[in-house]
C-alpha cells in the first residue's frame, strides 16, 4: 500500500511525537534524580534553637516528617505491638481508642505489682505519637499523684527546659521535676519532636535530656572515663543509640525533689543496678501482700541492648528501628520508628542475607524461648509472694520474713527487667534468659527460707 | 512539494537525534562504555557498593567490570548492555527490591570471574559437583572481598 504525502506526514509526526515525548520524560526523570542527589533538602523556613513545632521542621524535611507522623499505627507482632481497642470516652479520659490491657492478659502482673499504681492500669505501649496522651490519661494518674518528672520522657522538653530554666536546661529540668504533674503538663505541647534529637543548624544528633547526660557520665566514670560529656565526646554512631537511650532506660525519682536519675553509677547490668539501689536504699513501693520493699523496672531497652551481640558489633538502635530508606536518588533514615519485625527487609537484610521468613523465624525463636522462661520465672515469683503472705497471716514474726522479702525484691526486679523490656529478649537473648534464671533461683530460695529444715 | 515527506522524516529524525543525543550526554551515557568504577555510581544507587569497594581488598586489582562482566569482548558488552537496560529501567520506575540484590545471572558471572583469576587455586579445591547447585561458591564465604554490601 502506498501512503499519500499528507498521511505520511501525519504518521511521521505521530511517531516522532511519541519518541520525543518519551525521551523528554526520560530527560526530566534524570534531571530530577540529579537534583535529588544534589540537594538533600530545601530550606524554606529558618529553623532556630527555639523552633519546637514539628510541623515547621516538616516544611524543610517533608519526607522525614511524613514518616514521623506514621507512628500512630497500631500493629501487633507475635510478642509485642499494640492493638487498637475502642473505649467510651469520659470527661477524665477523652481517648476513644486505647491499647490492650497487659493486666488482663496476665493477672500475675497484678500480684507482682500489688499496692503500686501499675496494678491498676498497665497497657501495651503505643507509638511515639501517643506518648503524651497515654500518660496524661492513664488510670495510674488517679491512684497516685504523679510528679512532673514523668514528662521528661513523654513530651518534647527541650524548649520547656530552656524557658523554665532561663536558658539553662539543667535548671529547667530541676524545675519540671519539682512540679506536680498537672501543672507541668501545662508547660508542654508536643510528644517527642525533631528538636529533642536534632541540632536545628546542622541536623546532627544531640542529647537534650539532663538525666541521660548525668547517667552516662556516672556510667563512664565507673569505667574509668572522667568528666564524660556526651554531646562532645560521643561518636556519630554512638549518638544513633544514645538519643534513644535518653528515655528507653531504667530510672527512679531521687529524693523529695523527684530528680530523674538513671541508676548506672555501678554499671549497666541488672546486678549493678540492684547493687546501686541497695546502696542508696531506694524502694518504689511497699508490696501490699508481702510488705517487701519492692522495685519496678521500667523499659530498660538501652541496658539490655548493651549486653547483646548487636551492640557489641556496633549496631545502633537507629540501624534497625530507623533503617535507611531510598526515595529516588535520596537516602533518608526511616522516621517511622517501629518494630524491625514489621520492616524486615530494610532492618535486617542490609546485613543478614536470608529471606524475610527466615529472619522473622530467628527473631521469634529467641522471643518464644524468652517468653517461656519469663512465664516460669513469673510463676516462681507469684509462688514466693503467696508464701510470704501466708506466713504473715499465720503470724510468723517479722524478722523471719526478711530474707524472703529481700528475695522477692531482687527476683521481682529481675523478672520485670525482662518483662518490661520491649524486645521479649531479642536485644540480648542469652542475657535475658540468664537474668530470668537468676530470678527463678532467687524466688525459690526465698520460698525455702520460709520452710523449716527437713527432718525437724 | 515533492520533497515534503523526505523533509518531514529528516526533521523528525533530527529532533529525535538532538534530544536523544542531549539526553545521552546529560546522563553521562558514554561513561557507561568505559571501565571507570565511578560510572557505576553515577546515579548514586551504588554509592554504598562503590564506597565499600574503595576500601576493599580487591580495590587495587579489580574494578566493577572485572568481577561483574565476563572477560571476553562480546559477552562483556552483552552483559553491560543487559544490565544497563534493566538498571536504568529499575531506577527510572523505582521498582526494585531494597536492599538491592544481585540477580542469578550476575551472580554466575561474578563466580566465573573469581574462578578465572584464581584458576590455579580453585582447580586444586574444586571437586566434581553432584549437581549444578552443589558446586563450591566463592562468594558464599568471601563475600566482602569486593564490597560487603
Amino acid at each position: 500500500m502506498k501512503l499519500k504525502p499528507p498521511a505520511l506526514v501525519l504518521l511521521t509526526a505521530g511517531v516522532t511525537m511519541l519518541v520525543v515525548a518519551g525521551l523528554t520524560a526520560l530527560l526530566m526523570n534524570i534531571r530530577e534524580h540529579k537534583e535529588e542527589a544534589r540537594n538533600p533538602f530545601f530550606r524554606v523556613v529558618t529553623l532556630t534553637d527555639d523552633t519546637e513545632d514539628p510541623e515547621v521542621w516538616g516544611k524543610n524535611f517533608p519526607l522525614q516528617h511524613d514518616l514521623y507522623r506514621r507512628t500512630v499505627d497500631q500493629v501487633r507482632t507475635k510478642h509485642g505491638g499494640s492493638e487498637a481497642q475502642p473505649r467510651t470516652p469520659t470527661d477524665a479520659d477523652p481517648r476513644s481508642i486505647v491499647a490492650q490491657s497487659r493486666l488482663e492478659e496476665d493477672p500475675r502482673l497484678k500480684t507482682m505489682w500489688n499496692g503500686y499504681a501499675f496494678a491498676v492500669d498497665f497497657r501495651e505501649e503505643r507509638g511515639h505519637a501517643y506518648m503524651l496522651d497515654d500518660q496524661t490519661f492513664t488510670g495510674r494518674q488517679l491512684v497516685t499523684p504523679q510528679p512532673g518528672t514523668c514528662l521528661n520522657c513523654h513530651a518534647s522538653m527541650y524548649l520547656t527546659y530552656k524557658k523554665l530554666g532561663g536558658g539553662d536546661i539543667v535548671k529547667g529540668f530541676e524545675a519540671i521535676n519539682r512540679m506536680p504533674y498537672a501543672e507541668a503538663r501545662k508547660a508542654v505541647k508536643h510528644p517527642v519532636a525533631c528538636i529533642d534529637c536534632h541540632d536545628p543548624d546542622t541536623m546532627q544528633l544531640r542529647v537534650t535530656r539532663p538525666a541521660f547526660m548525668e547517667g552516662i557520665r556516672a556510667l563512664k566514670a565507673s569505667q574509668g572515663v572522667a568528666n564524660y560529656d556526651v554531646n562532645t565526646m560521643a561518636t556519630r554512631q554512638e549518638m544513633r543509640a544514645f538519643v534513644c537511650g535518653q528515655c528507653h532506660v531504667e530510672y527512679y525519682f531521687k529524693g523529695a525533689e523527684k530528680r530523674l536519675v538513671y541508676p548506672w553509677a555501678k554499671g549497666i547490668r541488672v546486678e549493678n543496678i540492684l547493687d546501686y539501689y541497695e546502696e542508696v536504699g531506694h524502694k518504689d513501693w511497699t508490696h501490699a501482700d508481702s510488705g517487701a520493699d519492692a522495685l519496678k523496672a521500667q523499659h530498660p531497652e538501652f541496658e539490655m541492648w548493651n549486653q547483646g551481640v548487636h551492640a557489641r558489633s556496633g549496631v545502633a538502635c537507629a540501624d534497625c528501628h530507623m533503617p535507611y530508606l531510598r526515595q529516588g536518588a535520596l537516602k533518608i533514615s526511616d522516621h517511622h520508628v517501629r518494630s524491625p519485625l514489621l520492616n524486615l527487609s530494610r532492618a535486617c537484610q542490609t546485613c543478614h542475607r536470608w529471606t524475610e521468613e527466615e529472619l522473622k523465624a530467628r527473631a521469634e525463636t529467641i522471643q518464644d524461648r524468652t517468653f517461656q522462661t519469663r512465664n516460669t520465672a513469673m510463676d516462681a515469683l507469684v509462688a514466693l509472694i503467696g508464701d510470704i503472705k501466708a506466713a504473715r497471716e499465720a503470724g510468723v514474726p517479722e524478722p523471719q520474713l526478711q530474707e524472703a522479702r529481700r528475695a522477692q525484691r531482687r527476683a521481682q526486679f529481675m523478672v520485670d527487667f525482662v518483662e518490661a523490656e520491649n524486645s521479649t529478649g531479642f536485644h540480648a537473648g542469652q542475657e535475658a534468659v540468664r537474668i530470668l534464671g537468676q530470678a527463678i533461683d532467687t524466688a525459690r530460695q526465698g520460698q525455702l527460707s520460709l520452710r523449716p529444715p527437713v527432718g525437724r | 512539494m515533492r520533497y515534503l515527506p523526505a523533509l518531514v522524516v529528516g526533521a523528525s529524525l533530527g529532533v529525535i537525534a538532538g534530544i536523544g543525543g542531549y539526553t545521552f550526554v546529560y546522563a553521562k551515557g558514554a561513561s557507561y562504555l568505559t571501565n571507570d568504577p565511578a560510572a557505576c555510581a553515577n546515579c548514586h544507587v551504588m554509592n554504598e557498593q562503590y564506597d565499600a569497594w574503595l576500601k576493599s581488598s580487591h580495590h587495587a586489582v579489580a574494578a566493577c567490570n572485572d568481577c561483574h562482566t565476563p572477560h571476553a569482548l562480546v559477552p562483556k558488552y552483552t552483559t553491560k548492555g543487559l544490565n544497563g537496560f534493566w538498571h536504568s529501567y529499575a531506577f527510572t520506575t523505582g521498582d526494585f527490591p531494597e536492599p538491592i540484590q544481585i540477580t542469578g545471572r550476575n551472580r554466575r558471572v561474578t563466580e566465573g570471574a573469581c574462578r578465572e583469576c584464581h584458576a590455579d587455586m580453585v582447580h586444586a579445591i574444586e571437586g566434581v559437583p553432584a549437581s549444578a547447585d552443589d558446586s563450591v561458591s566463592c562468594i558464599r564465604c568471601h563475600r566482602s572481598v569486593g564490597h560487603l554490601h
